[in-house]
């Protein structure tokens, strides 16, 4: 049995998440020594056709060709793995979703009859089967190195689904929205950063999106108590993982609340 | 609280470093059924092969560098300790890494730890070993031990549950348990060909155990939490008290040693002061979901 | 110091403002690395200090359920503060530490105990309620039939400097659980701070060595009843409270209790209240392996029982609700650890209180429990 095959494949997306499995530098060597790269656009301009053992995909379908495109690499992957927040939850192009996409389109293009784009910009599980979804906006290579590693070893990937808060009082950095007021996702935002913006007296932006079973009621009642108006709670919801359910019913939840104020 | 049993706990050496694994080395690897296999194991420093000591109950920390250690049950016989043996169902990362091991490999063990059978309240009566699926291997040292000492029990039974007759473990040692004086009445929830024994769940084969006298019995219980229950249930309806029940009970343990809070069950830490605890200790903690 | 070298009688003397300067001086001569409190990150943190300016001088804390803030005092106190995010196990029972080493050799895998050398520690200004929590963690990870070396080297070797409070915050309850605002024992220097010095308590030859490099005055009554004012005031502010009456069984048998849910609908499992509590322990182990997978250590890290996979187990999870995750903490931190240790798991400090993002209260849930009893 030849080594595992594997291929990396680009929807609607930054191209971060390659650029962070290629700064693993090291591991990366380890990994492509222990697989054969048939597919990964933004390392070589090697394009082999499947099928790939690993699939690694990522960004979000955000048009009529894409979600064309993904019904192919599932047939060919045996197993199809998202690697970030586009992949996984649609991205920050899911802003739009909800929106008038045409007016957007009117108001960006001159000529929008040429773009062919879906209305919304949705995560690969609402087109295939997803075997697992690596989280974070860009992703933590040690991760994706894990989880590769993990599946060429038949073991289940660790990757830890706590709070980011935990993560926080292991470097000893400060809660800053307990000390300094500032609103912060990351008592309902998984792990995967190490806790980096706090360190840096910054609120959790939800990169990695939604912890498991996430109290967002809560935290968002808590922060109207402190004198936060249900635009700006509603607002920092709206990020790289605006999409994922959690965070979008929410921040849904909070916009209804101001529509029926008004 | 289980001052009846012997807990290594209460006699742990202070001065030893318990997060620091032996070398153990597999001299054997015994096949029992789908997903399952029994593992010999021999320590490889001598000293510590000759200082280890275990009893029916304990288990013991397989370590497997890189993918993480698990608790094993010991399903030798205690009586000869110098071959270590855990019988092993593929559940997650450390037992299949195990599974992929040949003879001879090494991996790390730590223990032995926890509370044992309470021996010295079987003496004198008839024993009940209830067993549901995986949960025989943390009884058969104490099987093994009875027998050897067989004239000092009552009657002897072994009520025995498993998913189908294709899972049931180590049936090639029934004819010898049950020239030894066991009893051994067996169910399983499926049927398969060739099958003409029990179908039903194991309660079932305490409710229609004949010639047993409640009050000089004893009745040692290991299996899912919800089966103990429901067999302690049926053995209570009969006429026995908690006090005369013991179960093996599981819960996520990771130090072993009480330290790490991940076994907790209402009070008991099930690492140290289980696996087998009196069962009306832990009855109120045992029947609160999600404690 | 352990507590079996502490006298009873505690020598007492005066410390100038000056002289307390050169505590530090002394302490580094003795090889201690010195920690306590200092400004970082708006928040008077405990860290390494190199001299008196490193303290907090001048500035206190204001807590309430969720919030903290720094404050200008109006005054040049180095201690005028309560107590803040962190606490003294991140040095004893640090965050993330190696447990074990393993090595494939020849012969197969070869185990070994992790090379560190342990710290040298000079804690200074433990409260009281930090000196029960001490105590507390001395038992889980000392005091049971199975001791963690490293905590127990860590801790014989710490020297406890330990300061009166002369201050209370909103969120401060110690009186409630007997363990403050008084140092009543568990530390080698105890010093109660003036406006002009500190009057010091000598509780142990530990301490002795320490006092007597410095230039020391007779405490004058004047001193003493200065010091004791200064301690009463402490008492004084402190207005949260938690009846603590029968309150294992209180806890246990309400297991079932609609408050559980309640509280459930506020909780945020973001673990925060168990990472800043003095005495939570619970821990995960993590496999650390460089990349060819020959060399791997077991790394201990911080970890709670409000983290979902906590309790994960056989492919499913024990505690799989917020609310079974908040019974868990509050009953073992409150209940069970009495039946485990002999004591309670809380010192009422606080933290858990100030420092929960949405200031969730633990002595009001008890309360809402208490009332309404089942």
């Amino acid at each position: 049995m030849g080594k595992p095959k594997l291929g990396v494949f680009k929807f609607a997306s930054c191209d971060g998440c390659q650029l962070s499995l290629l700064d693993a530098e090291d591991q990366l060597l380890a990994v492509a020594d222990a697989v054969e790269i048939r597919h990964f656009p933004e390392a070589s301009s090697r394009m082999e056709a499947g099928p790939y053992d690993i699939a690694l995909v990522e960004g979000s379908i955000t048009t009529p060709h894409d979600a064309e495109r993904i019904q192919q690499i599932r047939r060919d992957a045996k197993f199809l793995m998202t690697i970030g927040a586009c992949a996984t939850s649609g991205g920050i192009q899911a802003l739009r979703n909800g929106a008038d996409t045409a007016e957007f389109m009117r108001a960006v293009y001159a000529s929008p009859e040429y773009i062919q784009v879906l209305d919304k910009s949705t995560p690969i599980a609402e087109h295939v089967k997803v075997d697992f979804e690596l989280r974070g906006c860009p992703i933590n290579q040690y991760q994706l190195i894990e989880v590769i590693q993990s599946l060429l070893a038949g073991r289940n990937p660790r990757t830890p689904r706590h709070s980011v808060c935990l993560d926080c009082k292991r470097r000893g950095t400060v809660c800053v929205t307990v000390a300094q007021g500032t609103p912060c996702l990351g008592p309902v935002t998984q792990s995967g950063c190490n806790a980096i913006c706090p360190s840096y007296h910054r609120g959790c932006y939800g990169c990695y999106g939604p912890a498991a079973q996430p109290n967002l009621v809560s935290l968002s009642t808590h922060a109207l108590n402190e004198g936060a108006s249900a635009a700006e709670v509603s607002h920092n919801l709206r990020n790289f993982n605006v999409y994922a359910p959690a965070f979008r019913n929410e921040s849904q939840r909070l916009t209804d609340q101001i529509k029926e104020q008004n | 609280m289980n001052s009846s049993c012997s807990t290594t706990g209460e006699t742990a050496d202070s001065q030893v470093n318990h997060w620091v694994p032996q070398t153990a080395v597999i001299r054997e690897i015994t096949p029992e059924v789908n997903d399952v296999a029994t593992y010999q194991l021999a320590l490889t420093d001598p000293a510590a092969a000759e200082a280890y000591r275990f009893v029916p109950g304990q288990f013991n920390m397989l370590y497997v560098p890189g993918a993480g250690e698990s608790a094993i049950s010991m399903s030798g016989n205690p009586e000869s300790p110098e071959i270590l043996a855990h019988t092993i169902r593929v559940a997650g990362n450390v037992t299949r890494s195990i599974a992929a091991m040949k003879v001879g490999d090494t991996l790390g063990l730590r223990g032995p730890f926890g509370t044992s059978w309470p021996l010295e309240m079987c003496a004198g009566r008839d024993v009940i070993l209830v067993a549901g699926g995986i949960g025989l291997p943390p009884l058969r040292p104490l099987i093994y031990r009875l027998l050897a000492e067989r004239q000092q029990y009552g009657q002897l039974h072994l009520l025995y549950g498993a998913r189908s007759p294709e899972m049931r473990l180590y049936t090639e040692e029934y004819h010898l348990w049950s020239k030894g004086g066991l009893e051994i009445r067996e169910t399983v929830d499926r049927s398969s060909p060739g099958w003409h024994g029990n179908v039903g769940v194991v309660p079932l084969l305490l409710e229609r155990l004949k010639a047993f006298d409640p009050a000089k019995s004893i009745l040692l219980i290991c299996g899912p939490d919800l089966m103990m229950r429901f067999t302690a249930r049926a053995a209570m309806q009969r006429g026995m008290t908690a006090e005369q029940i013991w179960v093996s009970t599981e819960r996520n343990m990771q130090c072993a040693v009480g330290l790490c809070g991940h076994c907790q069950l209402g009070p008991e830490f099930i690492c140290k002061d289980g696996p087998v605890f009196r069962y009306d200790q832990i009855l109120p903690y045992l029947k609160v979901e999600g404690l | 110091m352990s507590e079996e070298s502490q006298t009873e009688i505690a020598r007492s003397c005066f410390l100038s403002t000056e002289q307390f300067a050169k505590l530090f001086e002394v302490l580094h001569a003795l090889d201690y690395e010195v920690i306590g409190p200092t400004i970082d990150q708006a928040a008077i943190v405990y860290d390494r200090l190199t001299s008196v300016d490193d303290l907090p001088r001048g500035w206190t804390d204001i807590q309430e359920p969720g919030k903290y803030r720094l404050e200008k005092r109006g005054d040049d106190a180095l201690f005028g503060y309560v107590v803040g995010p962190h606490s003294w196990k991140q040095k004893l029972f640090p965050p993330v530490s190696t447990l074990s080493v393993a090595d494939r050799t020849d012969a197969g895998w070869q185990f070994t105990e992790p090379e560190q050398e342990l710290p040298k520690f000079a804690f200074l200004g433990v409260r009281a309620c930090e000196l029960a929590a001490l105590k507390i963690q001395d038992r889980v990870f000392i005091g049971g039939p199975y001791v963690d070396p490293s905590y127990q080297g860590r801790r014989n070797k710490a020297l406890i400097i330990a300061v009166n409070c002369t201050q209370a915050a909103s969120t401060c309850f110690c009186t409630s659980m007997n363990t403050g605002p008084r140092c009543k024992a568990g530390y080698d220097l105890a010093l109660t701070e003036l406006a002009d010095g500190f009057v010091v308590e000598v509780a142990t030859p530990e301490g002795e060595i320490v006092i007597n490099a410095l230039e020391t005055q007779i405490a004058t009554d004047e001193n003493q009843r200065q010091a004791e004012a200064a301690r009463q005031q402490a008492v004084d502010q402190i207005t949260k409270t938690l009846d603590t009456t029968d309150i294992r069984d209180l806890l246990m048998s309400n297991l079932e209790h609609p408050q559980w849910n309640d509280v459930a609908e506020r909780c945020l499992s973001c673990t925060n209240c168990t990472m800043v509590c003095p005495t939570c322990f619970c821990s995960s182990v993590e496999e650390v392996s460089d990349l060819t997978g020959d060399h791997v250590e077991r790394e201990r890290k911080w970890d709670s029982c409000f983290n979902v996979d906590f309790s994960y187990m056989n492919g499913g999870l024990v505690r799989n609700s917020i609310r079974n995750r908040y019974r868990q903490w509050m009953t073992h931190k409150l209940a069970t650890w009495i039946d485990q240790f002999g004591t309670s798991g809380c010192v009422g400090c606080g933290r858990c209180i100030t420092w929960c993002p949405v200031g969730i209260d633990l002595t009001r849930e008890v309360a809402a429990i208490r009332e309404t009893q089942t």
